[in-house]
């Protein structure tokens, strides 16, 4: 070994070692929710349609008690790559739905049935009026909240995600959150009106446990738990936060296609071109 | 060294619009016939790259503006707008997002290939100065159109980097107050920033020009870092160049779409799809991964002030880079020392941008001050002394004898240009 080498070796063991320290207490503190699997995983993944109808009913049941959706548009439920409702049945939706507008003729503001272009109404008129409603706090829109949300992959997982396209922590932490409930461990004073949940940061929670099971009715026979409850509204939701995810995956693999037959057909061409260049390869 | 053209106008149209304005010859002399050296490698191509990008970012970007509104109130929504319903929308602004992130990785690259080769050194000076001018304006592009979306992170990114002048002693309070068009980052500051943002990638192109023709008044280094004594050592940019870089343009653009269409939302924080509100601050703000080398230098020093001062030397430190560095050989190749402290300095940048994305507490402000005041000494300290009491390996007299050394004969002479001929 040369000198030189020695220095870029002690460099590099310096450079390497000397924060690892505090990072493995940062990461005992936050618990990672489990990695699940999901139907749209992947580069070829698609939504399950059925499971998105059913995540649907769960919203609309539960969360929109106190959640809104307002970025999702009624028509989207039957546009392409989404829960695949025709128009018919998301117009049924839209309808059962009251829309404030105006205002009219006589200037008056009025309620009317939602058609496809409305959006979700959000379940209160203002963000005061949620705050009075849930002890203070504005329970957050839902409409990205699968890409508002995540926890923190650490390393090396976050270099091997590049790899995999593992890009569901937001669902996984959802799934979590919604199953995460338990009494607080002893000697934990929660703030009054929290509860106590695992993966939620700081565990105290206002959202008190939402879901239990057999409280929505399923049609097709799926468990009526708060396991299935918990997967189909982060499903949901996943495709509220992305709803052109479908396509973007198709056209993605097009677009690889093309441009490795492309940068191919130019490595040849570079390759014949610099031929007479490189002389007597 | 500069291309001279060529170029013979062959209709009577294109001789009475050569007398008038030679723009056609001017770009066969810059794109067609302009010698480059025969011997640069894949590392070269990145100048072309981030030509792509920013024509990239140019296009995405104005159609992004026909449909974002920027206002405190409507911004956040507009944008989940052209995500859902624009057409092609969530294509545009994927590629926008991420575009900004391979922009910034190919700048990186290009900036250490010219640290590797010495391509800095005379005379190639102020090619070299107007780089980092460019880097300088790619970071106040990017963090401006990092706050558009009007996210948690955009709105407390762009709190901390504008108070940041605060920390400027008497007048920083006023000129934050100025900054923001108000006591706090608001609409003026949304509306400000946007305008910016548009107007910055015009500068950054117009400066582009200068750096390209500055490149061709010098003409390119190479990985010997020896002159080309004769034609025989260079050949013309189309095809030979043309066709290297676009095969690497292409290679890069799958690495761009790997992100755009399967991981969009990778290289971006989830607390940015919060909608911004002044009242609640996310837990850890962090900039965009290529800001984060320079926000841990930011934080690694204790006082508000000296880590602004810290910050803006890490990029100003750059321009300098023609004098601090000694040496009068300009290939690492030929430099064993340097090459080792070169490598250094490229974990010192990956050790730091790791930091920076930490939170500031513990081991990791005592990593980051290490390797803080390793980036400074490498410029510094490290440079200046490395070219008194380095010994280079000899030198090639010319590319052809660097070339013949390692074994790969140059048997034909240098092709003619084949511009003329179509």
């Amino acid at each position: 070994m040369s000198p030189s080498r020695h220095i870029l070796a002690a460099a590099l063991a310096v450079a390497l070692t000397a924060p690892l320290g505090p990072s493995a207490a940062i990461a005992a503190e936050a618990i990672a929710p489990p990695a699940l699997s999901w139907s749209w995983s992947g580069p070829f993944g698609k939504f399950d349609r059925a499971q998105l109808q059913r995540g649907l009913r769960v919203y609309r049941e539960v969360c929109q008690n106190c959640h809104g959706l307002t970025l999702v548009s009624f028509r989207n439920l039957a546009e392409p790559g989404g829960p695949g409702f025709t128009t018919a049945q998301a117009a049924a939706i839209a309808k059962e739905y009251k829309i404030k507008d105006g205002p009219n003729d006589q200037g008056e503001m009025f309620e009317r049935d939602g058609r496809l272009a409305d959006r979700f109404p959000a379940p209160w008129p203002n963000e005061n009026a949620a705050r009075a409603q849930h002890n203070g706090t504005v329970p957050p829109d839902l409409s990205v909240i699968a890409k508002a949300r995540t926890y923190e992959r650490g390393f090396p997982w976050f270099l091997i995600d590049i790899f995999t396209q593992y890009q569901e922590q937001g669902v996984d932490y959802l799934v979590a959150l919604l199953k995460g409930y338990t009494d607080p461990p002893q000697g934990v004073e929660l703030p009054p009106g929290t509860s106590y949940n695992t993966y939620f940061p700081g565990h105290a929670i206002s959202m008190p446990p939402p879901l239990q099971d057999e409280l929505v009715p399923y049609t097709d026979g799926a468990p009526q738990t708060i396991d299935q409850y918990a997967k189909d509204v982060a499903a949901f939701l996943a495709w509220a936060a992305e709803p052109h995810m479908e396509a973007r995956k198709r056209i993605g693999f097009q677009v690889m296609i093309f441009l490795i037959v492309f940068a191919g057909l130019l490595y040849f061409t570079k390759k014949k071109v610099w031929a007479d260049v490189h002389g007597h390869a | 060294m500069s291309g001279h053209s060529t170029y013979q106008p062959q209709s009577r149209f294109m001789q009475w619009f050569e007398r008038r304005l030679p723009i056609v010859s001017f770009m066969h002399a810059s794109f067609v016939a302009y010698p480059t050296p025969r011997n640069l490698n894949y590392w070269w191509t990145f100048g072309g790259i981030l030509s792509l990008m920013l024509a990239i970012q140019i296009v995405t970007g104005i159609v992004l503006a026909m449909h974002y509104t920027p206002h405190v109130d409507h911004a956040f929504v507009s944008v989940e707008t052209i995500m859902r319903d624009v057409n092609y929308g969530w294509l545009l602004r994927y590629l926008h997002a991420n575009g900004a992130s391979m922009f910034f990785l190919a700048a990186y690259i290009h900036m250490f290939r010219g640290m590797y080769y010495g391509s800095y050194k005379d005379p190639r000076e102020v090619l070299w100065i107007l780089g980092v001018i460019l880097l300088f304006l790619m970071i106040a592009t990017g963090f401006m159109g990092y706050v558009l979306p009007w996210g948690q992170m955009s709105f407390w990114a762009a709190k901390v980097i504008t108070s940041l002048f605060g920390a400027i002693p008497v007048v920083g309070d006023s000129i934050v107050t100025w900054l923001w068009g108000g006591y706090s980052v608001g609409n003026p500051t949304l509306n400000r920033f946007y305008s910016l943002h548009y107007l910055l990638p015009f500068v950054i192109a117009g400066v582009v020009i200068l750096h390209v023709w500055a490149l061709h008044e010098v003409g390119q280094n190479n990985p010997t870092g020896v002159e080309p004594k004769s034609d025989k050592e260079t050949v013309p940019f189309t095809p030979y160049a043309t066709v290297k870089d676009s095969f690497l343009m292409v290679v890069f653009l799958i690495l761009l779409a790997w992100f755009v269409f399967y991981l969009p939302n990778y290289l971006g924080h989830a607390d940015n799809y919060i909608p911004a509100n002044p009242l609640v601050t996310p837990a850890h703000i962090v900039p965009e991964w290529y800001y984060l080398p320079f926000y841990a230098i930011l934080r690694a020093i204790p006082s508000k002030l000296g880590g602004v001062i810290a910050l803006g030397a890490s990029i100003v430190i750059l321009a300098f880079l023609p004098w601090l560095d000694t040496s009068r050989v300009r290939s690492a190749a030929y430099r064993p020392l340097y090459r080792q402290f070169f490598w250094i300095f490229v974990l010192v940048c990956i050790g730091l941008g790791w930091l920076g994305a930490k939170p500031a507490e513990g081991g990791y402000v005592i990593a980051a001050r290490f390797l803080t005041a390793w980036y400074f000494l490498h410029f510094l300290v490290i440079l200046p002394i490395l070219g008194l009491i380095e010994k280079p390996k000899p030198l090639p007299n010319s590319i052809s004898e660097a070339v013949l050394r390692e074994g790969v004969p140059i048997g034909a002479p240098a092709p003619a240009p084949s511009g003329t001929k179509h």
